[in-house]
């Protein structure tokens, strides 16, 4: 499930703002470009967001991996 | 004659001297073991060197320990440069050290270069094999001791860039015999279940034994081969380890490579805000120009006043016809005062008046006769009076 990179996301954002910026484009053109740019951004905060905090210990116990939670002073 | 007893200064300082004079003591060069080591508050060390069967005591002063390049502890091996003398109050010789190296350092240092130059000529040290590091990692892999202050501080600054960072610690041994295979095993356990996104590779500060199983070749070629970047953070700012050449990144202490790893969120989030906003605005800016140039079309006449066009024609038909007039008028003036002037002059060079006053026209084949000369006997001629005309012949 090779979904679009974030940082291919955020290079796609930026180069749609650049053409919007330079390229003297129709009424249309401009409008579906920036649709396409706020759907990205909204992707990008949605991919930041989804992120969940998770910090966890890699146990190997006689060759199959077990994953616990992890705090420091635990 | 009777021995007289000498004191006990006296034999110390017979010995201290007979120690002295010695030329071999006055510089000795002894490789031992160090134990019971004392660094005393006033800045000198006192300690004992040993080997297997005997063992001789040490003193170093303040002064002589600037030159140290590690720290001294119990067990370590060490090459010892001072000379021999008696300290007389305890009747003990002992070594004054002015200089101290870690034995075996030596050829430990030899090794890692070593083994450097040779992986440096196999190319595991080029820019072009290392890895970019993702900027969103989903999931930060640890390999380092789970204790002690390397995890904490990586987790600590990990968090607070993203509050909603996953990371993995695969606990590894980080010092001592061993520790380079299970360094190797859990790199390639990491990559064989894709376990992670990028890996920190760390351990703290230490002496070059410490951190040896990082310049280790099985350590070196697991780096080496890992599909998943690689930052290693091994020892303080100034060590570098054979892992710090081969890694894809190396940064000079673990919460670096924890700020290597993880992006600012908030940085991020600003980003994309700010991008948003610029969108908004340029969408803006190019309606309004639209709408500019829209105005300007309904704004004019056509539209305003659709009828402008017929009312022009009128206009235009009003204006000829006005023009018409006039200039008829005018012609029509300019005939009559013709006409008049015509007629006027006419009634006064018109002959009906002097017929009317009894004159009377001849004519002579329809010229008028002016002079007798224009006639001759029996010619025909025509006269013409004011009510009408005869006809006569010259006689």
């Amino acid at each position: 499930m090779k979904e679009k990179g974030f940082e291919e996301m955020l290079d796609e954002l930026e180069e749609i703002v650049q053409t919007l910026e330079k390229e003297d484009l129709n009424l249309d053109e401009s409008i579906t470009k920036f649709e396409q740019g706020m759907k990205i951004a909204k992707d990008c905060n949605k991919k930041i967001e989804e992120a969940e905090k998770k910090i966890t210990i890699l146990l190997n116990e006689n060759e199959d991996l077990k994953e616990e939670n992890f705090s420091v002073d635990g | 004659m009777k021995i007289e007893p000498i004191s006990v200064s006296e034999l110390n300082r017979y010995i201290k001297d007979r120690v002295a004079e010695d030329e071999y003591l006055k510089s000795v060069f002894v490789r031992g073991e160090i134990s019971n080591f004392k660094h005393h508050y006033t800045g000198h060390m006192y300690f004992t060197l040993k080997d297997e069967n005997s063992l001789i005591k040490c003193i170093m002063f303040k002064s002589s320990t600037a030159t140290l390049n590690f720290v001294p502890k119990d067990g370590m091996k060490v090459n010892v440069l001072g000379n021999v003398a008696v300290f007389e109050r305890d009747g003990v010789y002992q070594i004054y050290c002015k200089a101290m190296q870690e034995d075996g350092v030596g050829d430990l240092y030899t090794k890692f270069k070593e083994l450097k130059n040779k992986l440096e000529a196999e190319g595991l040290f080029n820019e072009e094999h290392k890895k970019k590091i993702p900027m969103m990692p989903k999931i930060i892999g640890v390999l380092t001791s789970n204790t002690g202050a390397v995890i904490r501080d990586i987790i600590n600054v990990s968090t607070r860039r993203n509050p909603n960072c996953y990371i993995r610690l695969l606990p590894v041994p980080v010092q001592g015999t061993g520790a380079g295979e299970k360094i190797a095993d859990a790199i390639k356990l990491m990559n064989e279940k894709k376990l992670a996104d990028v890996l920190i590779v760390a351990r703290g500060g230490g002496s070059l034994e410490d951190l040896w199983p990082f310049n280790e070749e099985v350590v070196a070629r697991a780096i080496y081969d890992s599909e998943i970047p690689i930052i290693s953070a091994v020892g303080h700012e100034t060590d570098f380890t054979i892992a710090d050449f081969v890694a894809d990144l190396r940064a000079p202490t673990p919460s670096a490579a924890a700020e290597l790893a993880v992006t600012d969120i908030s940085d991020l989030e600003d980003r994309i805000y700010l991008y948003k906003n610029r969108l908004k605005l340029l969408l803006r800016k190019k309606v309004e120009i639209m709408r500019l140039r829209y105005e300007k079309c309904m704004a004019s006449k056509v539209f305003t006043e659709p009828d402008y066009k017929i009312k022009e024609y009128y206009l235009t038909i009003d204006k000829l016809l006005k023009n018409m007039n006039i200039l008829i008028n005018s012609k029509m003036k300019d005939f009559k005062i013709k006409m008049v002037q015509a007629t006027t002059r006419l009634d006064t060079i018109s002959p009906l008046k002097t017929l009317a006053r009894g004159y009377g026209i001849l004519e002579k084949d329809d010229i008028i006769i002016k002079s007798v000369k224009q006639l001759k006997k029996d010619d025909n001629v025509k006269f013409r009076l004011v009510d009408g005309e005869v006809k006569a012949k010259i006689i």
